[in-house]
């Protein structure tokens, strides 16, 4: 540790709160997440989001998968529900059916959303199903060791591709787009601002929601491809960032090191899932079409 | 929903947004359920899964009957937990048992097994619905504590917590870990022990007093056949062909299978020869019934690999022999 670092000042009043310490349960810290993982960052997004999005934290509920990302609903102040690996997103397809007023937002890894379950992925976005999905994309599997993710590139060293990855990866947004996604876009840990702006417009979306966000796993992924630690990626992310609202995403594929094009891609108007099914009924039944009562008061 | 895995665990989202849910599958799609069935067990979710069985392993028999997800439904999912399963052998037992199973997952905060066969699903029979009014429902035991003094897995003293749904500013915390009261993940030897235990412990009822079963013919019985599902409709025409042979045959037909109602067993046990227990498998809820009997009768599988359902005069045989 340098003198300099020594020198910062740190007079924090006795009584300092960090603003975000309200959505978070304070009661379960520390954290499980390593020194340097992007995880924690993209939880600051979210919570500066869910500030200035002045939503009703009631009425927020967060589904996680499983992973080390998957941790994150257990500590949301929120209605959170830790659920089984690669089904978040039907859980909260449930959620939201039976509770339309909820805002349902899946937060989740890379290898839970596309391995496992991207095929719950594609069918909520093609049903246009009003989920706001966060990924942390840390393009492996990092809470079982690290082993090859379909999102991890070509070249990348892992523990079950130790000589390197030679499948080809999905490229998420492309994939989102695609499928029927209402939003998608993409940022690194290192864009924190246009993260947290990006989850503050998906909470005032409707529809099927895509935020891809690349972060470090430094523990697994960024030391076995020597890649430095969580600081090394930043810079990284820094200079191989290119912002392209709007770049088409076929174009948008990851490289073990090559450039990263981040921002929004897709910003579109799709009938919802609800809009649907009320409208086809309404069409084929008329004034027989009663809205599914969901809600059970009494049962 | 695109697949069985997504149906499964989509019922237990719609559960903690507050509505009752339940999912419908047969042979391939209930092995798919397995890990949801133990996460529903594991969050105390009240749900029903209703699988109309079919002939396996794998692809099997589609659309033709057989008993053979009875082991299945009780262990199919890893590790420690209790569930409840029903065996309706009719239409209106479809009916009937459907509120029940609801009811039950209510109480009991579990996922219930509404377990048919392919014969009693696809069976057209007269059923009698009654007014909605004169259905017994048992209302979800939401908490009256507020936010902040409310603990989510908190048992009472039947071992059932109350329940919350989302968006009723609990911000509560849902999880498939081992967890405290809180719900908060908790792996230690402690919590895992005493919170699989509960999970166990608060079924002991269905073992005896909240078993169901329908009986006939018990006092003077020497031989009893235990069968559930279409099958007792068939045991039902042995029995009747083995009275008329003058042997005293008798009627213990399975409603709840699981828990096993081992305490009902147990005491018929010692007052009969025989058991006759006729499955549409090659052996599965004869096992409990030999463990409940516990040597104290002699027990007899009359076995069926699936596709039809038994001879009644196979049944008949087995009684008469075990009479002898
Ligand atoms: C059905 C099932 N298979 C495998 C696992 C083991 N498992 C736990 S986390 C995980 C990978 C998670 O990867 P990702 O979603 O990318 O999350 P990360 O840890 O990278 O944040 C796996 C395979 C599991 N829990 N359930
Ligand atoms: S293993 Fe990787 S992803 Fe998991 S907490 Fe550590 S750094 Fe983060
Ligand atoms: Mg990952």
């Amino acid at each position: 540790m340098s003198e300099q670092t020594l020198e910062i000042p740190c007079n924090i009043p006795a009584d300092a709160v960090n603003p975000v310490e309200p959505f978070l349960r304070m009661d379960r810290m520390p954290h499980i997440w390593c020194p340097g993982c992007g995880i924690g960052t993209t939880v600051n997004c979210f919570t500066r989001a869910l500030i200035d999005s002045h939503a009703n934290l009631d009425k927020v509920a967060i589904v996680s998968g499983i992973g080390c990302t998957g941790r994150v609903a257990g500590y949301a102040n929120l209605d959170s529900f830790h659920t089984t690996h690669g089904r978040a997103i039907p859980f909260a397809t449930g959620l939201k059916l039976a509770n339309p007023e909820l805002q349902v937002v899946v937060y989740s890894g890379d290898g839970d959303l596309f391995a496992i379950g991207g095929n719950h992925f594609i069918h909520a976005a093609r049903r246009n199903m009003d989920l706001k999905v966060i990924c942390v994309n840390n393009l492996t599997y990092a809470m079982t060791g690290g082993q090859t993710a379909p999102t991890t590139p070509s070249k990348v060293i892992s523990a079950t591709n130790p000589y390197g990855v030679f499948e080809p990866a999905f490229n998420l947004v492309a994939l989102a787009e695609a499928a029927g996604a209402s939003y998608v876009a993409r940022w690194t840990t290192f864009h924190v601002k246009q993260l947290s702006r990006s989850m503050e417009e998906v909470l005032r979306k409707k529809g099927f929601c895509f935020i891809e966000v690349i972060s470090p796993c430094p523990t697994l992924y960024q030391r076995r491809n020597k890649m430095g630690d969580g600081l090394d990626t930043m810079k990284y992310y820094k200079q191989a960032s290119k912002i392209r609202h709007g770049a088409p995403t076929a174009e948008c594929d990851l490289t073990k090191s090559g450039e990263i094009v981040v921002g929004k891609f897709v910003d579109r108007d799709r009938p919802s899932y609800f809009e649907m099914l009320n409208s086809q009924m309404t069409e084929t039944l008329g004034d027989r079409y009663a809205e599914p009562e969901v809600m059970c008061e009494q049962c | 929903m695109e697949d069985e895995l997504a149906a499964s665990i989509t019922i237990q989202g719609a559960v903690w947004g507050g509505a009752k849910a339940f999912t419908v599958t047969s042979g391939p799609g209930f092995s798919l359920m397995m890990e949801h069935i133990g996460y529903a067990a594991m969050t105390e979710t009240p749900c029903v899964f209703v699988d109309v069985q079919r002939g396996g392993p794998s692809t099997g028999l589609p659309t033709l009957p057989a008993q053979a997800d009875m082991m299945q439904a009780r262990w199919g999912s890893h590790g420690d937990y209790g569930i409840i399963a029903l065996c309706p052998n009719s239409p209106q037992e479809c009916f009937d048992l459907a509120i029940t199973a609801f009811n039950l997952s209510e109480e009991f905060r579990v996922p219930v097994m509404l377990m048919l066969d392919e014969c009693v699903g696809h069976m057209t029979e007269k059923v009698i619905i009654p007014d909605a009014a004169a259905i017994d429902v048992y209302p979800r035991r939401f908490t009256h504590l507020p936010p902040g003094e409310f603990r989510l897995f908190e048992p009472r003293e039947d071992k059932v917590p109350d329940m919350v749904r989302a968006g009723d500013g609990y911000r509560f915390h849902v999880t498939g870990l081992t967890h405290d009261e809180r719900g908060y993940p908790s792996m230690n030897v402690d919590t895992q022990r005493s919170s699989v235990t509960r999970l166990l412990e608060k079924l002991q009822p269905f073992t005896g007093e909240r078993a169901l079963s329908e009986t006939a013919d018990l006092e003077d019985a020497e031989v009893v056949v235990v069968s559930y599902g279409i099958t007792s409709r068939v045991a039902q025409r042995a029995i009747d062909l083995a009275r008329q042979k003058g042997v005293r045959a008798g009627k213990f037909r399975i409603i709840s299978a699981w828990p096993f109602p081992e305490k009902h067993i147990a005491a018929l046990a010692p007052k009969v020869k025989a058991m006759v227990v006729p499955e549409l498998n090659l052996g599965q809820m004869v096992h409990e019934v030999e463990r409940a009997a516990a040597g104290r009768c002699k027990v007899r599988l009359v076995p069926h690999a699936g596709g039809t359902v038994h001879n009644p005069e196979a049944i008949l045989k087995a009684i008469l022999e075990a009479a002898e």
